[in-house]
Parts: C-alpha cells; structure tokens; sequence
C-alpha cells in the first residue's frame, strides 16, 4: 500500500534523511521505532507531504505522491496525528472533528461528515459528552483520542500515528494503543505508527523498523525485533548482558 | 448629561470605523502574524470609490456599493498575490510588514493621483430628521454607520462559527502543521484573510464618508487608530477589536470635547505606548495568548 524508496530530507544542509525504504502492506501495522531527532517525525511529515524530500519515491497504492500538496494526500486517504497531537484547544471538540472531514466537506456531503462524526461518537464517547467543550480543557488521554478521532474524520486508508503515547501515563497509554487495535479493524485501516516506546508498540504491530540517524537500522517481525538484543539494550530498557542468569 | 451623551454617540460613530480596521489588522494577524499597516488604505478605497460609482458615475446605491467592495476586496486580492505570497515563505514577518507599508504609499499614491487633494463626500443614505434622544442629536447617518459595524461583526461571527471556511481560518491562525493535515490550503486561506479585511475596511469607509469626509490620505492615522483598537483588545481576539475601537472613538471624542480638539488624536498613540510599556498583551486581552504568539 505504501512503499518508500531511497528518500533522502535535507533541512537545508542538514542530511537528515539517508535513503530511507520501507513499505506497509494493506492492513498492517507497522511501527518505526527511535530515539529522539532519529528522523520519525520528518519521515511521517515527508509522506505527508509537509515537507519537500531531496530524492526517492514515496508509492501509495502504487501512485507517486511525492511532490504532491498536503491537502491532495489527505484526500487520497492518508492521514496523519501528529506529535504532540496539535489539537484546536481554542475549538470546541466538536468544531476539532468537523475540521477533520475538511478535505471532503461540502454542503451536499453534510450529511456524510455527520455520519461519520457520530461513528467516531459511538467508539469515542468520551468525546461525545464532551462535544461542546473546549479541547484544551481534555485531559492527555482524550485529546490524543481527539487528534485520533480528527484524524480518522478525513476517511483515511492509510493513519500515520507520530508518538501516540507521548507524555501519556502507562495506563492511558495502554487504553490507547487497545483504541488504536480496535479503530484500526473497524475502519480497516492500515497503520504506521511512529514510537519511542518501542514495547508496547512492537506488541501491537505486525513489523517493525528501527531507525536511527536517519538511517533504517534493523527491520523484520514485530516478535523478533522485540526478542533482538541490540534492540531490547537500546529501545526496550533491558540489558540481557548485565542480567544475572539464576 | 446630553453633552456626555452627544460625544458619546460621535465617539461610537468613529469607533465604528476603528473597530472595522481593527478587525482587519486581526484577521490578517491571524493567519499570517503580520499587521498589515495598509489597513486603514481600504477605509479610503471605500469612501472614494463610493464617492466615485455612486456620485461620479451616477450608478445606483446598491451597485456602487457591491462594486465599491468589489474593488476593495480585488486591491486585498492583488496586495496579498503580489506581496505576501512571494515573500511568506521566507517566513520574515518584519520585511513583510514593511511590505504593507509600501503598499500603503502605493495605495495612496494611486488615490492622490485620481482623486486629487480635496475632500469627497456624498449625500446620507437615508434622508431625515434626526433623532433626539435624551436631548442628543443623532445623524441617521450615524445610526447607519453603527448598525452596519454591528451586521458585520454579526456576519463575521457566523462566517468564523458556522462555515467551513471560517472555521478552517481559524484552525490556520491556531496551528499551521494541524491544519495542513487537515487538508486545508494556508495559501487561500491567508488570500481570504487579505480579501476579507480589506472589505470589512471599505465598508466603514463607505458608511463613514458622509459624516466625516474622505480624502486620499487619510489611510495612515485610520492604520494607526485600528491598530490601537486591535492591540487594546489584545492583538488577534475578534472581539477585542471591537471594544478597543468603541473605546477608543469614545474615549477621543470626549478628550476633543471635554479638554481640547487638538488633543484627539493623541489619545491613540498614548494608549498605545502605554500598553507597550505595561500591557503588552493589551488591556482586555488576556496575557497567556499572548505569550503563545510569535512575538
Ligand atoms: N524544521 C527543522 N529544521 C531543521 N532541522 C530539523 C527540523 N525538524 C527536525 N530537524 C532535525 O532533524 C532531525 C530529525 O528530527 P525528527 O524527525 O523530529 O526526529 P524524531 O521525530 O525522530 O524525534 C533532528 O536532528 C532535528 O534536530
Ligand atoms: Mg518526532
């Protein structure tokens, strides 16, 4: 569904991404894992078209979409939830979803974004009762589920997920990845997610790829990266070295 | 007390008119981060534009003033295609507002160029008594100019809370990454922003000009004045403007009565360097949003 070829980013001279491959098979999960400044954010970002890559391919569904605008992405059906989740605070919950279905909305197709919005309603309804407040008066947990719910609002095929449990305590970031399972088989979606906690990412995931400085390290089966020495020294806070065998 | 009420009255007259500006400068402000100082050229545009459809070439009200909008809105459309939209990129906020300034001069330029050095007026847009009220004489001019400021603010709330578009242009001023991946075109929106306060602009020159005459270089102190509206409500809060620029028309016609005319165009700037020294998020505004602006 997604194949990436050889991207190189430049941030003016900054090389930042180095032929960067990879793919995503329809109804995958797949998650990049990496510490900070490894080039996640601008990976997610190049696809999306927010950013201008120096060379390579980007595919979707087998069509070019490098060189093309935000806005034609997201209407070709890739979405994405951004780091830090950049939430409307200012707008009402409501108003944070509508601005969702942008890209397709017109008065003739009012009635679809309704049905949507109360699709999101029925698996979301925390942002139900809370459809008229202000989304900065939401907790973490529930604005992450808003730029979730925004996100899916576009109808997308394809949801980009930049560090979804950033800043999010280890119960809310649980509830969150079991949403992301659950949305993710009732919009049959496809997925990449983008994570610095590896764990619990790689647990939901079907692959993984590791990237580090711009570069894609390691890749293969969610299971073997999480059984990989290397990345459970680096990524998964376990030192098997170190650990006394009893 | 009927004094009072008078002054009053002529300060909400050309507060009208500040508000309007101040809009503008918030709009612009908001999705872009520039103040636009040609702001107060859309005031004159529509006054004489008007003067021009609607006395020179004798067209009827209705159609001298949709083509005097008209004409307003395509000057905002042509400013923001041929200086902002190649310079935005850049991201160089103070070279695009010096921009504005030159647009300014240019503006003027034009308007002195046709319309000369004299003052413009033309007749009321209703004929009639005017009203007493409590003792003070109201224009019905003056009503007009009020109650058009009042059906534009009401239209631009409808536009920013019930439409599409101006809930986009609001997403755009909260955060440019969000609303790109929401699919929204920033570049139209800020052409909108553009399109739209020059409009709101040339409607207070229109309403306006009866009263208090038009001539072409009246744009900078209308700039200064609306700015002075828009910073007092806290730059970029829609409804600050509108109180900043009420208060600010009352607060100048009662220094012109009660001390000295002279002094009334000094109120502005007094205001305006007091809330740089102390209120820098302005005196209605609320200083957290201020502290998440770009500067
Ligand atoms: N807008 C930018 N301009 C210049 N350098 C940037 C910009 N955004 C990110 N970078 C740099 O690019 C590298 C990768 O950043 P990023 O993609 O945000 O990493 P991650 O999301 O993995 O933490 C970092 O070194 C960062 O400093
Ligand atoms: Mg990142």
């Amino acid at each position: 569904m997604l194949v990436i070829r050889n991207l190189d980013v430049y941030y003016d001279k900054l090389y930042t991404l180095k032929k960067v491959s990879l793919h995503v098979k329809q109804g995958e999960i797949v998650t990049l894992i990496g510490s900070n400044g490894a080039g996640k954010t601008t990976l997610l970002n190049a696809i999306s078209g927010l950013i201008r890559p120096a060379g390579g391919s980007i595919l979707f569904n087998d069509e070019e979409i490098l060189g093309k605008t935000p806005e034609s992405i997201v209407k070709m059906g890739i979405s994405q939830v951004p780091e830090g989740r950049l939430i409307f605070k200012t707008l009402t919950v409501e108003e944070n979803l509508l601005l969702g279905a942008y890209s397709y909305y017109s008065i003739k197709r009012k009635r679809e974004v309704k049905e949507e919005m109360e699709k999101i309603y029925k698996l979301l309804p925390v942002l139900k009762h809370r459809k008229k407040q202000l989304a900065g008066t939401l907790s973490g947990g529930e604005q992450q589920m808003l730029a979730i719910g925004r996100a899916l609002m576009a109808k997308p095929k394809l949801l980009l997920l930049d560090e979804p449990s950033m800043g999010l305590a280890p119960t809310v970031i649980h509830e969150i990845f079991k949403y992301i399972v659950e949305l993710k088989n009732l919009f049959r979606l496809t997925v990449l997610l983008v994570e610095q906690n590896a764990r619990s990412a790689l647990k939901i995931s079907n692959r993984g790829y590791v990237i580090e400085t711009g570069r894609i390290i390691n890749e293969g089966s969610a299971e073997d990266l999480l059984l990989n020495r290397d990345i459970q020294r680096a990524y998964l806070g376990r030192d098997l070295d170190s650990e006394v065998k009893i | 007390m009927t004094l009072l009420l008078q002054f009053i009255f002529s300060g909400l007259t050309t507060g009208s008119v500040y508000a309007l500006v101040g809009i503008g400068f918030n709009i612009v402000y908001n999705s872009t981060s520039i103040i636009n100082l040609a702001q107060g050229e859309f005031v004159v545009i529509g006054g004489l534009m008007m003067w021009f459809f609607f006395v020179g070439l004798k067209l009827p009200f209705l159609v001298s003033f949709t083509l005097t909008l008209a004409v307003a809105g395509l000057v905002g459309f042509l400013m923001e295609r041929l200086t902002i939209r190649p310079l935005i990129k850049k991201g160089d906020l103070l070279l695009m507002i010096m921009v504005t300034i030159a647009v300014s001069i240019l503006i003027r330029g034009l308007l002195m160029f046709k319309f000369g050095k004299d003052p413009y007026t033309y007749p009321p847009f209703t004929v009639g008594e005017p009203i007493v009220f409590l003792g003070a004489v109201i224009s019905q001019q003056t009503l007009w100019v009020i109650g058009i400021t009042c059906i534009c603010i009401a239209i631009l709330y409808l536009f920013f809370n019930k439409t599409m578009t101006g809930r986009a242009m609001k997403a755009c001023s909260l955060d440019i990454k969000a609303a790109r991946l929401m699919g929204i075109n920033v570049s139209q929106i800020v052409m909108l922003s553009f399109i739209i306060s020059a409009v709101i602009g040339a409607v207070g020159g229109i309403a306006i000009t009866p009263i208090s005459l038009m001539e072409y270089d009246k744009g900078a102190m209308l700039s200064v004045k609306g700015f002075c509206a828009a910073i007092m409500g806290g730059l970029g809060r829609g409804r600050g403007a509108v109180v900043g620029g009420f208060t600010l028309g009352i607060l100048e016609s009662l220094t012109a009565g009660y001390i000295h005319s002279g002094l009334k165009d000094a109120v502005a700037l007094f205001i305006m360097l007091f809330i740089l020294f102390l209120r820098p998020a302005g005196i209605f505004g609320r200083s957290e949003i201020m502290r998440l602006r770009k500067f």
